[in-house]
């Protein structure tokens, strides 16, 4: 950290702030202490100086003063750099607090941190200021969103500054990773699980894509701005489509040992005791499914206590899997 | 901290710094440097810097005018640095995102200030606000059981009372029946969680309420003993135990999601986009089942133990097919 540095950003601010006209670059440089006498220097500095400040959100304009003007001016306007005023009732900032929380520990969580220090300088006492309060929320929720997926960051970013990226993704089931090129439209967050949906610009299609499965880094392709939004894209529907179970359309009937299969029997659509001669301790049940494999999957978990009777593809199914386990 | 801030970062404290005090007139030194996280040495470092700005031309002035004598820091003259620095994208998405997923948790109350407090912000975030419609975060209501659940829950937690729960354990296949003395309600993974003392285990024990098979708020006070500690989720939800059994299982790339769903002590490459994974735990039994599951996707390597137990289950289950 530079001590002069701040010093003068803060200084370069200070003075932009308070001109109503565009100041030239040389008009800052008589202003504002700290830059060097050197024209080369000068310009370096005050270049990388504008950049930082432009980092930072500070809403730096270049215009002229008059159409006749050689070189442009700089200034900020005050409307356009101060939070707008902001009045919270207390139970809104008690929820304020708790929603800074939850990003804690998480990819976004300095910027949640950054926001709650603006608004507590613009005289609004929300929860602390980091979110890493140790003390149990008011309300008893303790509410978290984590980010371990690495490819989080650059992916945000590339949605937040609509840029192309390009990575390396490994689809469900298959063995090597493919390399895709996509314009991301938004990420959600699902099941606890991040996905970012765009279009695909190998397959010039609309896809989905899990970022825990995107294998190595995710790199920008193109410059900011270049990457259109349809008109009425939901994205939270787009993953929702792209991972959503179908209808429970199928029945199976089960052969299930008393006190066991209890997952089972909580979505069950009928038990009875299974009357057949040689079946005391087993009820029948019957339940609705989706998929054959999936719930094949399911069933095989319950090991000896569940067999599938009926329908004779499902049944088929466990005992392949069961097979699989002695082959 | 301090050796780490860049001259950017205290620079938008510095920014920061002015309109809060302004905003409340005249704010301690001490309760200044909490808000900020900061020492108060550091604090006073900020004020003198602030109070030294100075612009030369066309005349010399000093913008900012401060005092912090007997420990009360004053602004008498903030220029035009008097209100904070807009929002930025990343500040105003970070909470609309938070805001809005807070929006979807079962039982809460205070709906009616969060969409208030979503409006405000939006308002006053303007154009930086609009980024944060391209993150949604689905948090996962198991069924309306879970809704009405999350409600009792936090009821007996701001009453302080002692639940009755019947909690299913998959891994067992088990229904139980458990006293509960709750302590916080979890959204964590999209899913939430009921954490509290476990009368039964005697520990602290996170429940997840989609295997709530039924919850009575009892007539009882709870009293957590002393040594439950709330858990640290931003560690993981489970975290083995070094007595925990390790147990190597090998996947297949249709397999893979294993690795995906749990957590994993190491996981390793094999050929053909297969796996190796390492995990640690307590109880096999849930281990032997997911074998079962697998079929030819998955196979456990070691303990031998859990492996005979593999065999003995899908052996025992196969004979039940033959007609």
């Amino acid at each position: 950290m530079s001590k002069r540095k701040t010093e003068r950003l803060l200084g370069l601010v200070v003075c932009l702030l308070s001109t109503r006209r565009y100041l030239s670059a040389d008009q800052i440089r008589a202003a504002v202490p700290g830059y060097p006498e050197q024209d080369d220097l000068f310009k370096r500095m005050f270049e990388r100086d504008k950049e930082d400040l432009r980092e930072l959100g500070v809403p730096l304009e270049t215009g002229l003063n008059h159409p006749f003007d050689d070189d442009p001016g700089y200034r900020i306007r005050q409307q356009v750099y101060e939070l707008p005023e902001l009045r919270l009732e207390t139970d809104e900032a008690a929820v304020l607090g708790l929603a800074a929380r939850v990003w804690r520990r998480a990819e976004l969580a300095g910027a949640a941190a950054g926001a709650l220090l603006k608004l507590r300088a613009a005289g609004i006492d929300a929860g602390s200021l980091d979110g890493s309060d140790e003390r149990p929320s008011a309300q008893g929720i303790e509410p978290r969103l984590g980010t371990p997926e690495p490819a989080f960051g650059p992916l945000w970013e590339a949605v937040r500054d609509r840029r192309p990226v390009t990575f390396s993704y490994r689809a469900a089931g298959r063995s090597d990773p493919q390399r895709r090129e996509l314009e991301p439209w938004g990420v959600v967050n699902r099941h606890g699980r991040w996905y970012v949906a765009g279009r695909d610009r190998g397959r010039d299609a609309t896809r989905v894509f899990r970022l825990g499965r995107i294998a190595g880094p995710v790199k920008f392709c193109g410059p900011a701005g270049s990457v259109t939004v349809p008109d009425g894209t939901d994205v939270r529907e787009l993953v929702r489509d792209w991972d959503s179970v179908p209808a429970p359309e199928h029945t199976a009937v089960l052969r299930v040992r008393a006190g066991a299969g209890i997952g089972l029997r909580r979505h069950a659509g009928s038990v009875r005791a299974d009357t057949e001669a040689g079946m005391a301790g087993w009820d029948l049940v019957t339940t609705r499914f989706a998929d054959v494999g999936w719930f094949a999957d399911y069933a095989a978990w319950f090991g000896p206590d569940v067999v599938v009777l009926d329908p004779p593809d499902l049944r088929e199914a466990v005992i392949r899997r069961l097979k699989g386990v002695l082959a | 901290m301090t050796a780490s801030v860049t001259s950017t970062e205290r620079l938008q404290r510095l920014l920061a710094l002015v309109p809060y005090v302004v905003s409340r007139k005249s704010v301690g030194l001490a309760e200044t440097a909490a808000a900020f996280g900061v020492s108060e040495r550091e604090l006073v470092d900020d004020l003198n810097l602030l109070w030294c700005v100075e612009l030369r031309a066309p005349d010399p002035y000093c913008p900012i005018d401060l005092s912090y004598e007997g420990g009360e820091i004053v602004v008498s003259q903030a220029e035009s640095m008097g209100r904070p620095l807009r929002l930025a994208v990343d500040e105003a998405s970070a909470l609309l995102v938070a805001l809005r997923m807070l929006a979807e948790v079962p039982g809460l109350k205070d709906r009616s200030a969060l969409s208030r407090l979503i409006a405000k912000l939006e308002a006053a975030a303007g154009e930086a606000a609009s980024a944060s419609a391209q993150v949604a975060v689905q948090v996962d209501i198991p069924d309306e059981g879970a809704e009405a659940y999350a409600a009792q829950i936090r009821t007996a937690i701001t009453a302080g009372r002692r639940l009755h729960l019947r909690y299913y354990v998959p891994g067992r296949d088990e229904a139980t029946e458990r006293d509960v003395d709750p302590m916080r309600l979890h959204i964590v993974e999209g899913r939430p969680y009921l954490e509290g003392w476990c009368l039964r285990a005697e520990a602290m024990r996170l429940f997840r309420l989609d295997r709530v098979l039924g919850l009575d708020v009892l007539d009882v006070p709870a009293a957590p003993p002393e040594q439950a500690q709330p858990v640290d989720v931003d560690q993981g939800l489970f975290r083995p135990s070094p007595d925990d059994v390790p147990v190597v299982l090998e996947l297949s790339a249709a397999g893979r999601w294993v690795a995906e769903y749990y957590p994993c002590e190491s996981v390793s490459d094999l050929e053909d986009g297969r796996l190796r994974v390492v995990l640690r735990t307590p109880d096999t039994g849930w281990v032997r089942r997911l074998a079962l599951r697998l079929g030819e996707d998955g196979r456990v390597v070691s303990p031998s133990s859990l492996v005979a137990e593999v065999r003995e289950g899908a052996t025992a289950a196969l004979a039940n097919y033959v007609v």
